[in-house]
């Protein structure tokens, strides 16, 4: 393997590394605009450039593979020098309208500058008007030309990793503009990826166009429940508004690398798919259309099912848990409903219509946790549509739901029957949907944005979530809830958190051996076989 | 004076093929292909010091010598017709009234790197060239000596025209190979060079007309009767191609290392009447400009790099004392501005905000500080970019702001062209 010196750092790294990976893995970071680890090297930046001894001319980082012996300065007058000149040369044509552009913040044009430039404008021409300035091209993306540095790193996206080819430069030298390819819109499953690798505001979310500056923004790592790959992201959420239900929290989704998930991408379907956790929330205990406090409801289910406790007859209760929960949540549901009253009647799959899929990122199964759910609950024989059969038939007394909206699943007629049939109809979710209103009593359940927990995607891959927000209102986590109900059956559990529960999944749920928070951290441990 | 690349020229039907056939024509390709091994035609290349004439000047038997052999892709050898350096038009009269000198070169070229296609990317605006060469193509084919089983040996060659659309760029070697690929015209990062990564990703040479067309009278005549002609390392003649203020503007075949002096004054007849040489680009736009005082000089590589210019395509462009420098300047600075492909910053968006610098300064609209600016804005885009444009924007405009700084800053001070001025100056 070469060995090579940067600053004075001596590394070495295989054959093939280039100049940039190499620093970046002694902690040195090269400035780049065009450089993408996961896109074909277009080297036209410039602003990479570092000097290397024994060689008469600059060279740019990202293209110049690793020699032994190198001998790299990324920090020499020279190019230093160079990277300044870059960024001038950057700004010739170049708006500067940062004051009310959204990127402004977290713009690389803007960072180097204060980290490089810095210089008196020697700038006094009238600069080139470019055509497109916040120019829709297609449901999620502005375009604004005149940002533009022309790195090409979107057209390389659309090019190589999406494979539709909607963007292009377009004229020749400082008339350069990229723009949609004649006849496209940027309408593809992944459109909001180039947001994020636009180094500059050229490209803009028009999801979060002029909602939030970025400074104010908090950013909390998480996994998006949108599907069951479990793609990494990162909430970004208001630091600057009060945490109530008036206005939305969570500003916005991005995609956090794990190389062996999602890589540096995330899906439309995954990046929009964030409302929720603000809109439309049960935010308090209900009975039919009573507001109540959490603690009377649970009250209120104890009561119904104590006497079923007491004599055993755990076979009138059914329980549909939900792929949409944690490991956490699912192993408080099964120590209590199957290991502390026996109930056999469990279930968490539901009949759901296929959803859409691809060969990358969007896998047809909706739920983050399936994995995790089938591993925990292992249902035997009872399945979802026979314990709804039964709740139907009036062959339950108790039915507790985990957030699925069984209007939609099993029809309105159903669940109308169900409501009168058995004695206690719960549902616990974070969302109201049509189901709530039948239920005769509603828990009000966190949201995934504000749960500490783990989720299992279709690779079998345990990974972390954070909580970005308190519940809001009385919301709890679904396990906490249960909780509090075994608790009030006289079974306390002594879980002060997320991880205590997953230290007990560690120990009795074989697939989760030796796992532990700290260990899964930030890129995910796969389940053992 | 021995004529190699112009004995043909201005004589009727000179592009025909039964006018070469008389001239020994195709007798080097005949050598080359039956008596001698592609390593021996490469030697006899390498020996004759033949020299890259399009600009670059990298020797050429060298360059064919890093064509891969253990490759088993096919090998390519493209032709870059593409000339669109200002003040240069010596491919063009090859193209159109020696064009089998260039096909028979082509033939020999190939049989060395041992190539069985190859591209001729001409010039879009070439009309007449493009028609000439593609007549020449089906003269040779009806020969038989190009297509299948060249002159009864073994060896086949296919020759495919290409028309460029317009772009200066597509000259640059690996941009005209995107453009030849059917890709908008961006040079390419280097390495790989196109001798190993090439045309659709395969070994290629990329040699200019002139120098191509060279090659048969060296198989013919011998690799140390061509070196001989010119001076040391930089063997054989070339074309000079005299443009602006001279009595007889023209292409000049002359041996390299001519003097620039003597190719003024004796073969183009001297500046115009009653006039005085200023200043003098001696290798086409993109060459560092030389004063009065400077051209003592051989018109050979070597020497034009050694007082900081370039012999670059040849193109010598002569001004007199009534050529304003800042206009000169301005105009070469245009020509950068609007022919830059944009794909690299530096030279996107420097060189047109050197054309914008020095138009303003020209009309009189320039500040204080702009002159002083220049050479460091312009030195800014040499070296720094992907390909060598960039460097021949600092090399030219920069150099016009160097050897002629007073100018550009008596049209600060003044506001107005003062070519009073210029008469002391060039007087100096």
């Amino acid at each position: 393997m070469p060995k090579l010196t940067i600053d004075g750092k001596e590394i070495e790294v295989p054959a093939g590394t280039t100049v940039i990976q190499a620093a970046e893995k002694l902690g040195i970071n090269i400035p780049w605009y065009c450089y993408h680890p996961a896109l074909p090297v277009a080297g036209n930046c410039r602003i990479c450039m570092v000097e290397i001894e024994k060689q008469p001319k600059l060279q740019i980082a990202c293209y110049t593979p690793v020699a032994n012996g190198m001998v790299v300065k990324t920090n020499s007058p020279k190019t230093l020098e160079a990277r300044k000149s870059v960024l001038e040369f950057l700004l010739v044509n170049h708006p500067v309208d940062c004051p009310v552009c959204d990127q402004a913040g977290e713009c690389k044009l803007q960072d180097y500058y204060m980290e490089h430039g810095q210089y008196n404008s020697r700038l006094v021409d009238v600069k080139i008007k470019k055509h497109k300035k916040a120019f829709s091209i297609g449901p999620t993306v502005m375009l604004d030309q005149e940002r533009c540095i022309l790195c090409t790193r979107c057209v390389r996206f659309s090019d190589k990793i999406t494979k539709t080819n909607e963007f292009g430069v377009f004229n020749r030298g400082d008339h350069s503009e990229l723009d949609l390819v004649p006849g496209k819109q940027l309408d593809n499953k992944y459109s909001g990826n180039v947001v994020d690798i636009c180094p500059v505001g050229a490209l803009t979310d028009k999801d979060f166009r002029f909602k939030c500056r970025v400074w104010y923004l908090g950013q909390t790592k998480s996994v998006c429940p949108g599907c069951s790959m479990g793609c990494n992201i990162e909430i970004h959420w208001d630091k600057s508004r009060p945490r109530t239900q008036k206005v939305e929290r969570a500003m916005r989704l991005k995609p956090r690398l794990n190389p062996e998930v999602n890589q540096y991408w995330i899906c439309d379907e995954g990046r929009y798919n964030y409302h929720f956790i603000d809109d439309h929330r049960v935010l308090y205990a209900q009975r039919k259309d009573e507001l109540m406090a959490l603690d009377k409801a649970i009250d209120l289910i104890a009561q119904t099912i104590q006497p079923l406790k007491d004599s055993g007859k755990s076979d009138r209760i059914g329980v549909i848990a939900s792929a949409q929960l944690t490991n956490e949540d699912l192993f408080i549901i099964r120590k209590f409903f199957k290991d502390t009253l026996k109930v056999s009647q469990i279930d968490y799959r539901v009949p759901q219509p296929t959803g859409d899929s691809d060969d990358f990122l969007i896998k047809a199964d909706k739920n983050p946790n399936t994995a995790g759910a089938q591993t925990i609950i292992q249902p035997n024989g009872t399945d979802s549509q026979s314990i709804i059969q039964k709740a139907k038939q009036g062959e339950l007394d108790v039915l507790y739901v985990f957030g699925h909206d069984l209007v939609k699943l099993f029809g309105k007629e159903t669940v109308e029957q169900i409501s009168t049939k058995v004695k206690l109809f719960v549902w616990q979710g974070s969302n109201i949907n049509e189901t709530g209103s039948y239920a005769h009593v509603v828990l009000p359940a966190a949201v995934y944005a504000e749960k500490d927990g783990t989720f299992t995607n279709c690779q079998q891959r345990v990974q972390r979530i954070w909580p970005a927000f308190l519940p809001l209102g009385e919301a709890k986590a679904d396990w906490e809830i249960v909780a509090l109900l075994s608790e009030k059956l006289g079974n306390p559990f002594s879980y002060r958190g997320a991880d205590a529960i997953f230290k007990d999944i560690a120990q009795s749920v074989g697939a989760f051996s030796e796992m532990t928070y700290e260990k899964i951290v930030d890129q995910g441990m796969v389940l053992k076989k | 004076m021995q004529k190699i690349l112009t004995r043909h020229f201005n004589q009727s039907d000179s592009h025909r093929l039964d006018f070469y056939l008389r001239d020994k024509g195709y007798e080097g390709a005949r050598k080359a292909l039956t008596q001698m091994t592609p390593a021996q035609v490469i030697d006899e290349i390498k020996k004759s010091n033949l020299r890259g004439l399009g600009g670059a000047g990298f020797a050429t038997g060298t360059k064919w010598s890093f064509i891969p052999q253990s490759n088993p892709k096919p090998k390519y050898l493209v032709i870059n017709a593409d000339e669109g350096e200002p003040g240069t038009f010596k491919d063009k009269y090859i193209l159109e009234q020696d064009p089998h000198a260039l096909l028979e070169g082509i033939i020999v070229t190939c049989f060395a790197i041992g190539s069985h296609k190859a591209y001729v990317y001409i010039r879009g605006e070439y009309l007449k060239s493009i028609e000439r060469v593609h007549g020449a193509i089906e003269e040779a084919k009806q020969k038989g000596f190009l297509g299948k089983g060249i002159m009864g040996t073994s060896f086949d060659l296919e020759i495919i025209v290409h028309q460029g659309a317009g772009a200066y760029i597509c000259g640059e070697e690996t941009a005209l190979l995107e453009s030849l690929e059917g890709k908008k015209g961006f040079p390419r990062l280097k390495p790989p060079f196109p001798a190993v990564v090439g045309l659709f990703g395969c070994p290629t040479v990329i040699n200019n007309v002139e120098t191509v067309s060279c090659v048969p009278p060296i198989i013919l005549n011998g690799a140390e009767w061509y070196a001989k002609l010119g001076c040391e390392r930089n063997g054989g003649n070339r074309i000079f191609c005299v443009s602006g203020h001279v009595k007889k503007p023209g292409i000049y075949e002359l041996p390299l290392g001519t003097m620039l002096r003597e190719i003024i004054y004796e073969h183009a007849g001297g500046i115009r009447d009653g006039h005085q040489l200023k200043a003098v680009v001696p290798g086409g736009i993109s060459a560092s400009i030389l004063t009065a005082n400077e051209i003592d000089v051989k018109m050979d590589f070597d020497s034009l790099k050694a007082v900081g210019s370039m012999a670059g395509s040849g193109g010598i462009i002569v001004m007199d004392e009534t050529t304003c420098m800042v206009w000169a300047a301005m105009i070469a600075a245009r020509f950068f501005a609007h022919e830059s492909c944009g794909q690299c910053s530096p030279c996107r968006e420097g060189s047109g905000w050197v054309y914008r610098n020095v138009k303003r300064i020209y009309h009189g609209e320039g500040r204080k500080h702009d002159v002083a600016n220049l050479p460091g804005i312009v030195g800014n885009i040499g070296g720094n970019t992907i390909c060598a444009f960039g460097d021949a924007v600092t090399m030219s405009v920069g150099s016009y702001v160097q050897k002629f700084r007073s100018e550009f800053e008596y049209h600060v001070s003044q506001g107005k062209c003062d070519l009073l001025l210029n008469l002391q100056e060039s007087a100096r």
